[in-house]
């Protein structure tokens, strides 16, 4: 029962993120600082989410630091999400099999 | 007439639809370590559909942490929605029912924001309707056979499906490093952090959600503060986040009409 609380929580806090600024906003927010630091959150919160988190998700480290160098090529160079997705995928399960 | 834009809002779902339906297995397979059950991550995929504020909550609700760590830790993390929501706001036809503003929130995902915001002129909601009405039962679907298969699946096939969740991400965030150069030291610095934060016994009382958002703030406010982007930047930024679908060329379409967009609303402006 606890974990349907948890989801309400976040499913609530998620839809007031995505409905308040479509439905109050009549203007544009002017300050640069802020609109700077909403630019920046979502890079940095991936980044913090991702590294190093990846490197333990395989039994051999060096498998999984494969799979990150191959993802942060391919993402630079704007090979689409679900190819940087599935590709590293199937590098880090090729690499297990060896 | 909106029967034709519905339509058109499913075919150009199809894409984001099998995609989601793809990663959302990874999002089943991580809610069992949760100790979810098959029925509370399908429901959560359902209401939720955010993949890293899914998945960043699997550690928070396994350690049984305060409602509040997790509130502020979806809130932090899900702030590129709030973005998008702003932008959406722009796009919509100022004469539409407000409801349909309540309806379309729900569905603001950086694919179907991608989508959306590339569609010409004022944004008809009966498109983003059909979009989420194929991605919304592809995440849904897929969430519920992850973790239906977790214990049948060897763990190299985990891992590597894993593996596709961590690339996703980084799919989210690297492409915009190309246009903004403070963003890849940024990233770097992030990464960086967040590896100290890790191996540091003396940050171990801090839970990994809260460290999540102690350096998303941190980290974020101080380059604002030391960085602050331009006008013509923060657009970049807003549109490389829906520019993930992947079709490179659509992408630098989207950024160019929407900048055009952006620069016209201005001069109407008073």
């Amino acid at each position: 029962m606890k974990n349907y609380m948890y989801i309400l929580v976040m499913a609530l806090t998620t839809y007031f993120i995505r409905v308040i600024p479509l439905t109050l906003l009549r203007r544009e927010i002017t300050n640069r600082t802020f609109r700077s630091f909403l630019t920046y959150v979502p890079y940095v919160t991936l980044a913090v989410m991702t590294f190093p988190a990846i490197l333990s998700i395989t039994e051999e480290p060096w498998i999984a630091w494969v799979g990150f160098a191959a993802a942060m090529v391919l993402a630079y160079n704007r090979v689409s999400l679900f190819i940087v997705s599935l590709g590293c995928c199937a590098l880090v399960l090729a690499l297990q099999m060896l | 007439m909106h029967r034709q834009t519905y339509l058109k809002g499913m075919r150009d779902g199809i894409p984001v639809m099998l995609g989601y339906f793809v990663v959302s297995i990874t999002i089943g397979i991580a809610a069992r370590g949760a100790n979810l059950t098959a029925a509370q991550a399908t429901v959560m995929s359902l209401t939720n559909l955010t993949s890293a504020g899914q998945f960043a909550s699997f550690a928070i609700i396994a350690a049984g942490a305060p409602y509040l760590e997790l509130l502020i830790s979806q809130a932090v993390i899900n702030l590129r929605y709030c973005l998008m929501s702003c932008a959406l706001s722009q796009k919509v036809d100022r004469q539409m029912p407000f409801y349909h503003r309540l309806i379309m929130a729900f569905g603001i995902t950086d694919e179907i924001f991608g989508l959306a915001i590339g569609q010409k002129g004022k944004l008809d909601p009966w498109y983003m309707y059909g979009a989420m009405s194929v991605a919304i039962p592809g995440w849904t679907l897929g969430t519920l056979l992850g973790i239906l298969s977790t214990g049948m699946l060897p763990s190299s096939i985990l891992n590597a499906m894993n593996m596709a969740l961590y690339g996703m991400f980084i799919a989210i965030f690297m492409p915009a490093a190309r246009d903004n150069r403070i963003l890849l030291p940024i990233i770097f610095l992030s990464m960086g952090a967040s590896a100290v934060f890790q191996m540091l016994p003396v940050f171990d009382f801090i839970s990994s959600g809260m460290k999540i958002i102690i350096l998303t703030l941190a980290i974020s406010f101080g380059a604002a503060v030391l960085f602050p982007i331009t006008e013509e930047e923060s657009e970049t930024g807003q549109q490389t986040a829906g520019e993930e679908l992947g079709q490179q060329t659509t992408g630098e379409e989207i950024g160019k009409q929407a900048a055009g967009e952006e620069a016209g609303r201005k001069e109407i402006q008073p």
